[in-house]
């Protein structure tokens, strides 16, 4: 059992260029978001949001317990029927003005959300606040045209809908679960994640700032027991959850004989294929965003790479060069490649796990980057000599960690990348088109990338196969789970 | 001269495209008729059938598989004297079959299209079938019941293990018959009679089954159809039984879409 672990020191220094935090004014302590106001919590308790790049507090916040949970979904339920009874010309007015506030305060937004995630600045700017103001915005128009999402039949809205994000995209995921939602004439409940909850605070008072009416959005920071108190609220409509395929499964059961329509989207364990006639630079690039955005803690991340055979070598060698010259370290600055890792917790499950490809017999290479002092880090970690059957071949790492795995053909591949319970994403790297078209029909995943990786937008559908998942975000088949089709609306046999 | 003596049926479970007598041994006698008592063995038997028969369903053309489902309705058309169900149940249920054979060919543009992405991609989202589908019939009308949402789920690409009503199988079994000229390829459609629950069980709770549609009207079974599927994270709608043709089809996308997922495909343009 050969352990190999190459030290090369990272060949040139950029100078700091750490995002100004003067923007940002942070209250010490927020409250639960409920009926349009920031509440004391009656049976919650307060918590201290943790920065996971220096293990310092960035503010005070407010967890919602049993009591809470009931006063949020009372509130929703108060507000739906006039939400529901609003034009949509203008519950779309609402969403529109929520997105030009996000856009206002993008800069506050993603520092705050690299300060509390620890994601680098560079995505939390350029990927994290502009998709979450595009998804209200796409939203926003959809509010007065849905029966154009169901064939033209008449649409109502389901009622409360309790939505709950994960940690790893906390605005975004806001933005991808509030925006359908209301937008159908929905009210919601949304409890962001338990390390994770200030930017969905900040959108709290933007979205009073949009003078939304109270109860129609409630946000609920918590725990798992807040989660699993929401979901067994009577009085909800809807589920909508993005998390573990393990909480997935617990939800799922949890509603089981109560009627109440669910969208999970959940783990993966992406292959990210590259076929000997890559562009294997393009490739390369691909692999690392693929892997190493937002630390691996992506639930599409391309955490399985499946090499052909012929180009391994050359595709492996090239990605560790590339892999040495990411730049780990304050995620606040502007050059960092990869930021902190979420929490500790997560930092013990991914050294867990790295530590079984260990003990099972893969190589192991890990960046010999130094880590900052305090913090949760970890270093980017390539694994080969993996097989199928090794954990970190098969489970979910949620980390800056690639496993290679090697094919020889075409069929080969297709069957190695579809060997798993997990259904979410795929990457193709070819430079034939056919036969990219060719796999990605053969592959058993919700979204497939030809030649990129990891792209995202409001207009296109996301979500898994599956132990990922169903029901999809984005678009118009990002509406319909949030719609009922009015049956009296029905076709005769003689209507047209 | 005596009367001509008459031939017997012998009612058979139907996996794989043939006819075959519960491994159990078992049956039960209804309205005067032996019925195979299927057994988990029989499920776990179909599950295999549907799941071999899956991506050569998945893989024809839709105009292929359209044409396959208007058969399957000429078919029945011509046997409906023969199928143990009223005749107005058994013409609804044909027609229901015409409704969906159409709609092999509009699932695509109506689910998915070419997403309009801010960035230079072409990037566009197809409906594809969800795979091996479970099915629970009602016991009234147990044909018609079965067939609004089977017809959907062949018609979206998927291949189905049904479970029979138990109080009347006969309607469904001779359906199987109808199958056998019509086209429809082996393994596709899989048939099983026998005790709901007990069937029903071992089905929702196969971790190679995509999607439960319960039919059923039985609340108590929905609710352990629930908790099995959630082992494996499988799709599960609950509808009520279809009582008519008009039912069958006021709302087709929420019967299509259950028994679909939607693939996001994503490739640049130029660079």
């Amino acid at each position: 059992m050969a352990t190999q672990e190459q030290r090369t020191s990272i060949s040139w220094d950029y100078a700091p260029a750490p995002e100004s935090r003067e923007h940002v004014r942070l209250r010490d302590s927020y409250g639960l978001f409920i009926d349009g106001s920031f509440q004391d919590p009656v049976d919650g308790t307060r918590v201290a949001s943790v920065n996971p790049a220096t293990e310092e507090p960035v503010a005070e916040v407010a967890f919602a317990g049993p009591e809470d949970v009931r006063r949020a979904v009372q509130a929703a339920r108060a507000a739906q029927p006039g939400w529901a009874a609003l034009t949509g010309l203008d519950r779309g007015k609402y969403l529109f003005r929520v997105a030009r506030l996000i856009q206002e305060r993008a800069r506050e937004l993603a520092i705050v959300e690299s300060m509390d995630g620890g994601k680098p600045i560079r995505e939390s700017r350029d990927v994290d606040v502009p998709l979450a103001a595009a998804h209200f915005f796409h939203y926003a128009g959809w509010a007065d045209k849905l029966s154009f999402a169901v064939g033209g039949r008449r649409v109502e809205p389901l009622g409360v809908a309790a939505q709950i994000v994960p940690w790893n995209f906390p605005l975004l995921m806001a933005a991808w679960k509030l925006a359908p939602a209301l937008a159908a004439g929905n009210t919601a409940v949304l409890k962001p994640a338990e390390t994770t909850p200030v930017t969905a605070l900040l959108l709290a008072e933007i979205l009073q700032e949009a003078e939304l009416p109270p109860g129609v959005v409630s946000i609920l920071p918590g725990d798992g027991a807040t989660g699993a108190a929401l979901v067994r609220e009577p009085d909800i409509d809807k589920v909508a959850f993005t998390g573990s395929t393990g909480v997935g499964k617990d939800i799922q059961a949890a509603l089981a004989g109560r009627g109440i329509p669910l969208t999970l989207e959940l783990g993966g364990k992406s292959a990210n294929i590259v076929f000997e006639d890559a562009a294997i630079d393009q490739a390369v690039e691909g692999i690392v965003n693929g892997i190493f955005f937002n630390q691996g803690h992506v639930c599409c991340a391309g955490s399985r790479l499946l090499v052909q055979e012929s180009v391994a070598e050359t595709v492996v060698s090239k990605l560790w060069g590339r892999m040495e010259r990411l730049r780990l370290g304050d995620p606040l600055d502007k050059n960092t490649d990869v930021g902190a890792i979420n929490s500790r917790e997560q930092l013990h499950r991914i050294e867990a796990l790295v530590a079984s490809g260990e003990e099972e017999g893969a190589v192991r290479r890990t960046v010999a980057c130094s880590l900052p002092d305090r913090g949760f880090w970890f270093a980017p970690t390539l694994f080969t000599d993996v097989a199928p059957a090794h954990r970190i071949a098969a489970e979910e790492i949620f980390g800056p960690v690639v496993s290679v795995l090697t094919f020889r053909t075409q069929a080969e591949a297709i069957e190695k990348a579809n060997s798993t319970p997990y259904g979410l994403a795929a990457g193709i790297w070819t430079d034939k088109g056919s036969k990219a078209f060719e796999v990605a029909a053969a592959l058993q995943a919700g979204v497939v990338w030809q030649n990129t990786y990891n792209k995202f937008d409001p207009s296109a559908a996301f979500g898994g196969y599956k132990e990922s998942g169903f029901g999809r975000e984005g678009g118009m088949s990002g509406l319909r789970p949030y719609l009922h089709v009015n049956p009296r609306a029905a076709t005769a046999r003689s209507a047209p | 001269m005596t009367a001509r003596l008459p031939v017997r049926k012998t009612y058979k479970l139907f996996i794989g495209g043939s006819f075959v007598r519960s491994e159990s041994g078992r049956y039960d006698r209804i309205k005067g008729t032996n019925i195979p008592r299927g057994s988990r063995k029989d499920v776990r038997d179909a599950v295999a059938a549907a799941r071999s028969g899956s991506a050569g369903w998945a893989a024809r053309t839709a105009y292929n598989r359209g044409q396959i489902l208007y058969r399957f309705a000429e078919a029945l058309e011509s046997r409906r004297a023969d199928i143990g169900a009223p005749a107005d149940e058994v013409g609804d249920a044909i027609d229901v079959l015409v409704h969906y054979a159409g709609w092999t060919d509009k699932l695509q543009p109506v689910l998915g299209g070419i997403n309009p992405v801010a960035a230079p991609f072409l990037s566009f989202s197809v409906p594809e079938p969800t795979g091996v589908v479970g099915l629970v019939a009602p016991d009234e009308p147990p044909l018609l019941g079965l067939v609004a949402d089977l017809a959907p789920a062949l018609a979206a690409g998927n291949t189905v293990v049904a479970v029979l009503s138990p109080e009347e199988p006969l309607p469904g079994l001779d359906l199987g018959e109808v199958m056998g000229i019509a086209d429809v390829p082996g393994g596709v459609v899989n048939l099983l009679s026998g005790r709901r629950a007990e069937l029903t069980q071992a089905l929702a709770g196969h971790h190679a089954l995509n999607a439960v549609v319960d039919a059923s009207g039985d609340a108590a079974l929905g609710t352990e159809i629930d908790k099995l599927a959630a082992e494996s994270v499988t799709r599960v709608r609950h509808v009520t039984p279809t009582r008519s043709y008009t039912d069958a089809v006021a709302d087709p996308l929420s019967r299509l879409e259950a028994v679909t997922e939607l693939k996001t495909a994503w490739h640049p343009v130029g660079a």
